[in-house]
């Protein structure tokens, strides 16, 4: 590796430590408008990392995440609303809840082919949203309010109760990113990955890939579940169609990750935060917004499946976030063929 | 009593015939390309849209345009194919699925900013509304008529898979695609009819889905479901599981939707989901 | 025999194989006269099939001349090259498992050259088995009735010159027998044959001339009665 790699290397390491750096002092500077914007690029962050971690390391393509952050928002009303649970607490429901979905989902899940597992994962989510509306205590089909002593426990003024619950967003996204990258850095991670770059290599690493990618889906739902809560408490509602947002949850945060770099780490955070930049500009313009992720997302995945983040790289000349443990010079050309 | 349930049985029947159409282009795709398309309910529900247009502009009947748009979406199919899905096929099941997930948000929204979230449906003049009379039961002509056709389409697909040269061509790609490149049958070429095929699919399900029930521009996904339901459920290759799993899923809507339009719903995905899990190979599967 | 000197059916110069990086043939030279037959032996990674699939495009990338009948042929696609007379039987026979014995063959019809001269009913002649066979799928075939639907399919397109991969693999000994006496009696048409296998002592009866692949270069080259065993053995595996 060249010289000018390595200071370049390292320069993207200090922008994005950098960010890390202003993420975590953001409370001290920003107003209660500015922590909501940051509240929710921290929960989408979540869900781009965890849609990332199953498309681009365990090969599963799921159209249905949405059903997660639901499943963990209605537990989250559940548990503080009509069981009264401490509001800390009732987070650990959400999480707890959205696991236990996950496991029966499962089963259904991989007993799909591999072409039909994306719209499998849809219909389990269409049919978790419409019990959703279903349920008397919930509201039905049009949902309810979290009351305003709920959110009074989470501070009694607006702006402490903004920044706590950035604090909460701001926990959640670094335990995803950090347990995730350990997840890659294990010996699951090291077989998947070889299995994503070349079949044959992945027996040699003995991993039990099955076994890996059922360990995959499973670790994304108390993650997707916790998110589903924050929303919730930042919301201060929630309703089928809201709560199981396809485009807020999914649709979103597909075209994030692909347009950042799938297969990656720097991949979803470039992408969230490219979104978040770009949504200033394109929200006005309705519908026409996700024409434009949409095209933009084709365009990207017909120059380079990697993304932005595979370009930037090229030139960068390695990774910012390393995940496996190998040297890679190969890997480029390994995997245009 | 037993008159009702009987009554909902047969509409139920006759609605998974719509049903079968929904999936026969779905399966084709599945089959041969070995990719879902993820846009297949949007394309459906675009060409709705379009016969509305042409119907409207020209003052013709709809199965009238039909037959003129029928062309246009074979070669709609053709060029989607072999200008863009084909790039990415052939590797893995995730490029392919990314494209078409696009292409369904930039279709819908793209129908939302053309015609608005309206809801619309096709007219087809007198045949709407006329019914027949067989023994106690009254059933309407077109949910007979569509049923009929699909029926037709599956024999006909059948046919074309199985006894003419292009089916043949068709079957070889979808065996081994690599050895139809080294011997010089050119997959490329095959793919694109294909899927020209299953442009011509859509077009039959989306003149016949306007005629029998509402769409607007967000109701292709709710489609693509229901197709992919009757895909699974028949059996990976099987066209009379096709038919079978349309009539299925038709069954458990009719009769959900006896509680209410969201029970519709999710009573069709439920039977999908047990009998899936019972037996996920299909019911007729065909490997 | 028409000796390679004057007009060969196929010509190759300084032919060059890629894939990716890596390069399977280092700058060969080959020719094939018109009906005559020419073997390629060499060791398992040579080259041998490398040079077969370049023949029909079906490689990442080439340098150097391929020239067929006269034209040069080295930059059209595949379906170009087969309709224009050059037919592979492929490494493993390649059928379309689910496809019946007379789909697998009409293929071949279909992807040939057009106006041909061969019909069905030449084939069953030559391969009488496979006539009662010809609605069955071709997975349901025994090997050997595989490798006869897999050069039919090949002669259905009318070639004029056949190429043949490793026809002889995983066959028992008897049945590779009727096949070379087939091979022969195409042969007898005008068909050129190129010929690929391991089983150096076969190819070599029934073939005019022969080279030898080493390591992506031509080791030997010349008639089968130039050179003693040990000589052809020896640039076989190199030493």
């Amino acid at each position: 590796m060249r010289r000018h790699q390595h200071l370049s290397i390292a320069g993207g390491r200090i922008v994005l430590a950098g960010a890390a750096l202003g993420l975590a002092v953001a409370p001290s500077f920003l107003d209660a408008g500015g922590l909501t914007v940051l509240t929710e690029f921290l929960c989408l962050l979540v869900l781009a990392l965890m849609w990332n971690l199953l498309a681009g390391y365990a090969d599963i393509v799921t159209v249905g995440q949405h059903a997660f952050v639901g499943v963990g928002a209605y537990a989250f009303y559940g548990a503080v609303v009509l069981l009264g649970v401490d509001p800390y607490l009732a987070f650990a429901a959400a999480a707890l809840m959205a696991f236990a979905v996950a496991l029966p989902a499962m089963v259904i899940v991989f007993r799909l082919r591999a072409a039909y597992l994306a719209v499998g994962t849809w219909v389990v989510a269409e049919v978790l949203m419409l019990i959703a509306g279903k349920l008397p205590n919930f509201g039905f089909g049009s949902g309810v309010s979290l009351p305003v002593r709920v959110a009074r426990e989470f501070g009694a003024r607006p702006d402490v109760r903004f920044a706590t619950i950035y604090w909460l967003a701001f926990a959640l996204a670094a335990a995803t990113f950090a347990s995730t990258w350990l997840l890659l850095r294990s010996r699951i991670g090291l077989g998947l990955t070889a299995m994503r770059d070349n079949e044959e290599a992945a027996g040699a690493t003995g991993v039990n890939l099955v076994r890996a990618r059922i360990i995959c889906f499973l670790w994304t739902a108390p993650f997707l579940g916790l998110a589903g809560a924050i929303i919730t408490l930042q919301k201060l509602r929630i309703s089928p169609p809201a709560s199981f947002s396809i485009i807020d949850w999914t649709v979103f945060v597909i075209f994030n990750v692909v347009i950042g770099g799938i297969g990656s780490l720097e991949g979803p955070i470039l992408g969230t935060a490219l979104f978040f930049i770009l949504r200033e500009y394109l929200a006005q313009l309705g519908t026409w917004h996700l024409i434009i992720l949409g095209s933009l997302s084709i365009v990207i995945i017909l120059i380079e499946p990697g993304g932005l983040w595979g370009l930037l790289r090229r030139v960068l000349g390695g990774d910012l976030i390393p995940v496996s443990h190998r040297a890679r010079p190969g890997f480029e050309t390994n995997r245009k063929s | 009593m037993i008159a009702t349930y009987a009554n909902l049985i047969i509409q139920g029947i006759l609605l998974g015939g719509l049903y079968a159409i929904f999936a026969l282009g779905l399966s084709l795709s599945v089959g041969v390309m070995r990719f879902v398309n993820i846009a297949h309910g949007d394309f459906i529900v675009l060409v709705s849209f379009l016969l509305l247009t042409v119907a409207t502009a020209l003052h013709i009947n709809v199965l009238l345009a039909l037959l003129l748009v029928i062309p246009l979406t074979f070669a709609g199919g053709y060029l989607l194919q072999r200008v863009l899905l084909q790039r990415v096929i052939g590797q893995s099941v995730l490029l392919p699925l990314l494209v078409t997930f696009g292409l369904s948000i930039i279709v819908q929204n793209g129908l939302l900013e053309g015609f608005g979230a309206d809801t619309h449906t096709l007219s087809a003049g007198s045949l709407d509304t006329s019914s027949l009379h067989i023994g106690s039961f009254y059933v309407g002509v077109l949910p007979v008529a569509t049923f009929v056709l699909a029926v037709a389409l599956v024999l006909g697909f059948d046919w074309l898979l199985y006894r003419s040269r292009i089916g043949a061509n068709i079957r070889a790609v979808a065996d081994d695609v690599a050895a139809a490149d080294l011997i010089g049958l050119s997959s490329v070429r095959i793919y694109a009819i294909a899927m020209g095929i299953v442009g011509v699919t859509v077009a039959i399900a989306a003149c016949f889905m306007g005629l029998r029930m509402n769409f607007d521009a967000t109701s292709g996904p709710s489609r693509l479901l229901v197709a992919f339901e009757v895909v699974v459920l028949g059996g990976l290759g099987s066209l009379r599981g096709t038919l079978l799993g349309g009539i299925i899923l038709g069954i458990a809507q009719t009769l959900g939707g006896q509680i209410d339009g969201a029970w519709q719903v999710l009573a069709g995905h439920l039977v999908f989901l047990v009998i899936f899990l019972l037996r996920p190979q299909g019911l007729l599967p065909r490997y | 025999m028409t000796s390679p000197t004057d007009a060969p059916l196929l010509s190759i110069e300084g032919l060059s194989v890629y894939y990716q990086q890596f390069r399977a043939l280092h700058g060969i030279d080959i020719a094939v006269g018109p009906g005559e037959i020419v073997s390629i032996i060499g060791a398992n990674g040579a080259g041998k099939s490398s040079l077969l699939k370049a023949i029909v495009a079906q490689v990442d990338r080439i340098e150097g001349r391929i020239r067929f009948a006269g034209e040069d042929i080295a930059s059209r696609p595949t379906p170009a090259i087969v309709a224009s007379g050059i037919a592979l039987v492929p490494e493993g026979r390649r059928l379309f498992p689910s496809l019946t014995v007379e789909e697998n063959l009409e293929i071949g019809r279909q992807i040939g050259r057009k106006g041909g001269g061969v019909g069905f009913a030449e084939i069953f002649d030559l391969f009488p088995v496979l006539r009662d066979k010809r609605r069955q799928p071709a997975g349901q075939l025994s090997g050997g009735q595989q490798q006869m639907v897999a050069l039919g399919r090949a002669l259905l397109t009318d070639p004029r010159l056949l190429l043949c991969d490793e026809i002889s693999l995983g066959l028992a000994p008897t049945v590779v027998n009727d096949l070379y006496t087939l091979l022969l009696s195409i042969n007898r048409r005008g068909i050129g044959v190129l010929l690929v296998e391991q089983d150096i002592r076969r190819s070599l009866a029934i073939a005019s001339r022969f080279y030898c692949l080493l390591e992506g270069r031509i080791s030997l080259a010349g008639r089968p009665g130039d050179f003693d065993r040990d000589t052809i053995t020896r640039h076989y595996f190199g030493s």
